[in-house]
This record gives C-alpha cells, structure tokens and sequence, in this order.
C-alpha cells in the first residue's frame, strides 16, 4: 500500500471494464466545443497499458483515413465518459509497438477465440 | 512573515483532478496542533506560536521537556515547532490548531529542510557545464575549468563556486496553491512539489509575495 492510496482513492473509477492490450475498444470523450460539450468516440485497437493506480494510461491506435493516430488516455480519466470494449484481441505481448511499422493486413490482430 | 502558519509532514506525491485536468499534488499530513507557548514581542523580541502535535509517551520525556509541557497544561507531542506569525493576537495556551487556518485555493509558501546530497561537484551544486566528452579529454569531465587567473591576483577570490556540501538546508517553496484543505482526514493537498523528503516537517504559510494578477485567497 501506497502512503498516498487514501487520497488517490477518491479519484478511481471503477466502472472501467476488463481490457488488455489487443483489443478494440471505443473511448468516449467529451469535448468542450464553444462552449458546448459533445461525446467524441476513439475507436482503436488498446496497444499498452501502463503504471498503476490513479496514474494508469492505456493507448488507443486507429488509422485515420490511412494515417496511423495514436492517443493516450488516464484511465481514471473523468474526461472519458464510456469506455466500450468491442473485440477482444488475440496478442502475445504488453505492447503492441510493433503495430507502428506494419500496414495492411499484418496490422491486424486476431480476434481472441473463446471455448 | 506570515497571518498564518501550519506544521505538518509530507507524505508524498501524487495527481488529481480539478476541473477535468490532471493536478500534480503533494500530500502533507496536518495533524491539530496546540500550542504550547505564545512568544510576544515584549517578552521575547519576536512573535511566535510554539506548537506540538501527534502524541508522545510522558514517561519518554526528559525532564525540561516534561516541565515545559506541564507548566503549558497540553498533552505532550512528537516535536515543538515555532511557527512565526505577523501577530499573535488571540492566541492562547492551549488552543487547538487545525488544516482549517489554510484553505483551499490560498497561496503558500513552504519550508522544509532539503534533501542532503552530501557532498557534492560543481556541475550538480552549480549547475556548472562540465567538459566535453571527447577532443582529448582524459578524466576531466565532470571537473569546474580554471578557478582564478595568474600571478594577479595569486590567489583564489572568495566564494568562488566550488564542490561542497549540498542538500540538508532549508529551503522555501514560494507561492504554491492549496488544492484541498480537509480537517476531517488532517489532509492538505497543495499543487505541485515541495522540498524535502517524505516523512519530513513542513511549515506551511501564507504566501508572503503574490504575483501581480493573482489573488491570495483566504490570506
């Protein structure tokens, strides 16, 4: 236990669903726009997860008409107003860093088969 | 000096949110504190607040220290601190501080005694350059350069910046903000990092100088 656990505590959420790297999720951002809000959905394959408690950040990757976008999102973030899972991914490591430098087909990962 | 001044002990860093952005806060635990002994300009030249806080064991004092707290009437605490004050009007004895004097979005200065780095070289104690990695160098790299010039001045100025001992000091934190003040759990959050390392005493005051276009809440 962490000396700062007690007040970290009042900054978890905890209707964060179970999610790895590999899978494809849907982030629902809101956005302040003029003034107004609006939800923005990142939809994008999870490809690392990282640190632990209220610092924990996961990275999101998609292609954006061609163009690879990668963002990084808190995930205690209250910015973040749904957080879907969509598939889950069959991958055999943390980071999924290797996804950068391919195209196409060998970008994709393969959908978690469950018995 | 300060309208108001608070003791307590860093606990270690951490972030929150205000407003739907990440706040980098250092956590200092306030525990009330009594006061033990109002100094006054009269009597001592200065004003001051002496306060304890915690609790210590009676049987573990020596006997000055038990004499002190007896003669004051309070519950014998891990340390006395002196908390000095613009003035100490409406002080007394015995009364009971709280995280409340400081509230949130008041600006602080905080003082704590450094980290020791023991003893230290130039490029960490002065932020020197150093030398260079390579054309020719040997085994000087880290070394200050000349220290002084020829046969004028044949001697080495004073204070000339050299390697010593650095760390161990106090060291204030000027014009830091209070993000949270909570008397229920003796918590003050206050944005941003603070000298010293965790488990250390901290003083906690008024910000003394607050940049224009600011505002000192709660000052």
């Amino acid at each position: 236990m962490k000396s700062t656990d007690l007040i970290d505590h009042g900054s978890l959420r905890d209707d964060i669903p179970d999610f790895a790297p590999g899978d494809e999720v849907k982030v629902h951002v809101r956005v302040i726009e003029g003034g107004k809000e609006r939800v923005q959905v990142f939809q994008g394959n999870v490809i690392a997860r990282q640190g632990g408690g209220v610092h924990e950040t996961y990275k999101v990757r998609k292609l954006s008409s061609g163009v690879g976008v990668e963002r990084t999102f808190p995930l205690h973030a209250p910015t973040v107003a749904k957080l879907e899972v969509v598939k889950r991914g069959d991958v055999r490591r943390a980071k999924l860093y290797y996804l950068r430098d391919r195209v196409g087909k060998a970008a994709k990962i393969r959908e978690k088969r469950e018995f | 000096m300060a309208q108001q001044a608070i003791v307590g002990e860093k606990v270690g860093m951490t972030q929150t949110w205000v407003d739907d952005r990440v706040v980098p806060v250092t956590v200092l635990r306030v525990e009330p504190m009594r006061i033990v002994q109002v100094k006054t300009s009269e009597r001592d030249g200065y004003t001051a607040l002496q306060v304890t806080y915690g609790h210590r064991d009676a049987k573990k004092l020596n006997k000055p220290e038990a004499g002190h707290f007896k003669s004051a009437d309070v519950a014998p605490g891990t340390r006395l601190i002196e908390l000095r004050l613009d003035s100490v009007d409406g002080y007394e004895v015995g009364q009971e501080l709280t995280v409340d004097a400081i509230p949130a979005g008041a600006k602080v200065d905080v003082s704590a005694v450094s980290r020791g780095k023991g003893f230290a070289g130039t490029m960490k104690r002065h932020n020197f350059k150093g030398q260079g990695a390579s054309h020719g160098n040997h085994k000087h790299h880290r070394a200050p350069g000349a220290i002084g010039s020829c046969a004028f001045p044949g001697r080495v100025f004073k204070g000339v910046r050299m390697s010593g001992r650095m760390g161990g000091e106090q060291v204030t934190t000027l014009n830091l903000e209070v993000v949270e003040s909570d008397a229920e759990r003796n918590v003050l959050l206050v944005k941003g990092s603070v000298p010293g390392p965790n488990g250390g005493v901290v003083i906690v005051r008024n910000a003394v100088n607050v940049p224009a276009g600011q505002t000192a809440k709660g000052a």
